[in-house]
């Protein structure tokens, strides 16, 4: 028997793999992908809950996710091309430049 | 049954293709890995009767975000193995599976519970019985904690009295 609570181990479990992206990779294509993760690991959980409470509450805050998580590479998207063509390198070192 | 099966067949396909994500150097690798990873917990979704969900997240996801990279991969230069400039790279893993260890420990204490509850149910500690059996389930149940904290300061101990005796013998050498 399936529980909530195998369904938020794994999202845990999820979220952990997505952070260690986030704290390791250096390029920003490859933090995006991790924030993709973690934004998927965090829908899991919550539709979980929604099921477990008998509520569809929880289905519908992860559709909003969803929506923003693609906004959010649209735009994203957009500035690391700006970024690239300018800087000609992905590597988030080169962000250091914009300390003023 | 199916539902148990299909669960964990899920969760480790989901986690192996999140893990191939953060670790691969070639970006192709990591975008095509990221759309399993993406089906493969809609797949979640299904189970979890949000039919509409999983398919938005088939849709949305796979259709549109991993394309909208594809096509963005185009004005960079994705052939090329990702250089990236390591700094200390064992904090992040260390970090991380502290993170882990705690998520679980806090999201998984209903499963604890309910094992020590079942062992607390189970030990029905009469004192008729043989006192190495009472004493065996006292330390395995209500007493785990220390008995592991206990088990790991006579690790601690043997290393550093190892330690602290190594330490004297190279320099009288020289």
């Amino acid at each position: 028997m399936v529980t909530l609570s195998h369904y938020l181990v794994f999202s845990a479990l999820l979220f952990s793999v997505g952070l260690f992206g986030m704290l390791r990779r250096k390029n920003i294509l490859m933090l995006f992908f991790s924030t993709e993760i973690m934004l998927n690991a965090i829908n899991v959980a919550f539709v979980a809950t929604a099921h477990a409470l008998k509520n569809i509450d929880g289905q519908i805050f992860a559709l909003f996710m969803v929506a923003v998580a693609a906004a959010e590479v649209a735009v994203g998207l957009g500035l690391v091309i700006l970024w690239h063509r300018k800087h000609k390198s992905l590597d988030i070192d080169t962000l250091a430049r914009m300390r003023g | 049954m199916l539902e148990t099966l299909a669960f964990y067949f899920f969760a480790a396909l989901t986690l192996g293709m999140a893990f191939v994500v953060v670790t691969t150097t070639n970006i192709l690798y990591a975008m095509t890995s990221l759309a399993a990873a993406m089906v493969f917990v809609s797949a979640f979704f299904f189970l979890l009767d949000a039919e509409f969900l999983g398919v938005v997240q088939i849709l949305v996801y796979v259709g549109a975000v991993v394309v909208m990279y594809a096509f963005g991969m185009l004005f960079l230069n994705a052939s090329k193995e990702v250089q990236e400039r390591k700094h200390a790279p064992k904090i992040p893993a260390l970090l991380a599976i502290a993170l882990a260890l705690v998520l679980v420990a806090l999201l998984g204490a209903p499963f604890i519970s309910h094992y020590a509850h079942s062992l607390q149910e189970s030990l029905n500690p009469d004192l008729n019985t043989s006192n190495t059996k009472l004493i065996g389930y006292v330390l395995f149940t209500k007493y785990l904690v220390a008995f592991e904290v206990g088990a790991f300061m006579l690790l601690v101990a043997l290393v550093g009295a190892m330690a602290s005796a190594l330490k004297k013998s190279p320099t009288k050498d020289r």
